[in-house]
């Protein structure tokens, strides 16, 4: 190899490595940074009890409003948002909406998806006076499920076209309608990637704060109905890190550390279901 | 025993004319080997006779395909029913994403096929159903013990036997078989060729080859194309040894491939 080509291979392999590093040093320094302020204050009570005091201020009792409640929303927005998702990228296949159509789908997806969150909250808050509802479980469920769609449905577009065409084409060929095509053998072969497309919006959902500061509303308790007004914890964080009181800025770090807590936990959980589903997918 | 008749079929994609006025009548209970040089449009041809060609986007389709009688491109034609009665063998072999079992049920259970219903037994008439199509491909001693392992961990010659059991589990007249052992090794292949010589006491079998010692071994009937045109068919020994047109000596010689 001649001296200018052994250069490049050296120095694609730094910026590489180097990258890849950065990748796992913002992971780790983000858990070590919230993890220093705040175990502290991490305790039982945080996580089983409700705050005292009023608005996180008493420095006293837990969050356990907000864990409720986060799951709670992004629960409710994660099933309605697969149950919109799904069908939405299944349409994009060529045998049904054409590749036109699908183009102009896709299209309207990435601009919902680049929309800030913050918009999705002022939009649903408008309709939701118009219609005479107030801030609610209700409310934030709609409006994060809203948030979602664009995210899962291209996830799972992009899923849904890695199956090989030849595989399709097999079904068809043994007679299979498209709706027995797309069960039996594109959903089952995507299985892994729709899983990761439910992973990467259930992300997205519970970390948003902006979408449900107008539309979800804010209670020290757990919400008992769908009308009833209902914390999270991004606006948990978000209320206690702005105090002035360094205690309760302490417990901001361990809600963070809760929040982060779940999403890791979901995420494995997530890898090794899509490892189990994988069992039957042809390469 | 269904009969094929192809009258004045022209296909092209978009502008590109990849068949011109094919007229040609299959003979039943033979395998009839269609061979060419590349891109002479022997798939096409194959795949327009249980119109998988409708997959590809762009193309157009005149002229007639009777399946005893009736045009398979008539707007009322039921293509579920057409492919059913028309089965296909692919190049490579894609085992669907499920079990070995359940790739030979899959064909039954969406045909909702007499035998599955009638035999009362549900489970064990679906069983005994599987068994029987894995032995006739050649398949079932070598799977017997896995078949509620993945398809997809078989071997590629495995995998081949499996589409061909897949293929006779739907019930077919006619077998459509695009150079399926190109992808094989060749005892694979070997044991395919095996599988289809049993097979054409039952069934018609259209093969694309481009493997002339292949259509020699096998065929009982060669159909000639060359660039889209059918040049010459006629049955296997006489096609061999009697070749009228320049272009077919010229490729039985090797002069063009």
């Amino acid at each position: 190899m001649n001296p200018k080509r052994n250069r490049e291979e050296k120095l694609f392999r730094i910026l590489m490595v180097a990258a890849l590093v950065l990748v796992f040093a913002s992971l780790a320094g983000i858990i070590l940074v919230v993890a220093m302020k705040g175990l502290a204050s991490l305790n039982l009570s945080m996580i089983i009890e409700t705050p005292k005091g009023g608005y996180y201020l008493g420095k006293e009792g837990g969050i356990a409003n907000a864990i409720v409640g986060s799951l709670y929303l992004v629960t409710g927005a994660t099933i309605l948002a697969f149950l919109i998702s799904l069908p939405v990228a299944l349409a994009l296949q060529k045998e049904y909406i054409g590749r036109r159509a699908a183009a102009i789908t896709r299209l309207v997806l990435d601009i919902l998806w680049g929309t800030p969150s913050i918009v999705y909250g002022a939009f649903g808050f408008v309709i939701m006076v118009y219609l005479g509802i107030r801030a609610s479980l209700l409310g934030g469920i709609i409006v994060l499920t809203l948030l979602m769609i664009p995210i899962m449905a291209r996830a799972m577009d992009e899923a849904v076209r890695l199956v090989p065409f030849e595989l399709k084409e097999m079904a068809y060929a043994m007679g299979a309608t498209r709706v027995e095509t797309t069960l039996a053998v594109v959903f089952r072969q995507a299985l892994p990637g729709i899983c990761t497309g439910v992973i990467l919006a259930f992300g997205r959902g519970i970390g948003d704060a902006a979408s449900i500061l107008f539309t979800a509303g804010y209670t020290d308790e757990i919400p008992t109905s769908l009308m009833d007004p209902v914390a999270s914890l991004p606006l948990a964080v978000f209320f206690q890190a702005g105090t002035p009181v360094p205690e309760v800025q302490a417990r901001a770090f361990a809600a963070a550390l809760i929040l982060l807590a779940i999403v890791i936990i979901v995420n494995l959980i997530a890898r090794l279901l899509g490892w189990r589903f994988s069992k039957h997918i042809v390469r | 025993m269904a009969h094929i008749q192809i009258q004045q079929l022209r296909v092209s994609y978009g502008s590109l004319p990849v068949l011109n006025d094919i007229n040609l009548e299959i003979p039943d209970r033979q395998i009839v080997a269609i061979i060419g040089p590349s891109g002479c449009g022997k798939t096409t041809l194959l795949k327009s006779m249980n119109r998988l060609l409708d997959l590809n986007e762009d193309v157009s389709v005149t002229g007639s395909i009777l399946l005893d009688g009736v045009n398979i491109y008539d707007p009322a034609m039921d293509v579920t029913c057409l492919r059913k009665r028309v089965g296909f063998l692919p190049q490579r072999p894609y085992p669907l994403p499920m079990s070995i079992f359940e790739n030979v049920a899959f064909g039954p259970r969406i045909h909702g096929l007499s035998v599955l219903s009638a035999g009362g037994g549900g489970k064990q008439a679906e069983k005994s159903l599987v068994e029987h199509y894995l032995r006739l491909a050649g398949l079932w001693d070598e799977v017997k013990d896995r078949l509620d392992e993945p398809a997809a961990k078989l071997s590629i010659g495995q995998q081949q036997r499996l589409a061909l059991a897949r293929v006779l589990s739907i019930e077919p007249e006619v077998i459509l078989a695009d150079e399926p052992t190109s992808a094989l090794d060749p005892v694979s292949a070997k044991l395919v060729e095996t599988q289809f010589k049993l097979l054409k006491e039952n069934y018609t079998i259209i093969l694309v080859t481009h493997i002339l010692r292949q259509a020699r071994r096998l065929a009982d009937y060669i159909v000639f194309l060359y660039m889209g045109d059918l040049i010459e068919h006629k049955p296997a020994a006489v096609f061999f040894s009697a070749p009228d047109d320049e272009k077919t000596k010229a490729y039985i010689s090797g002069e063009i491939s």
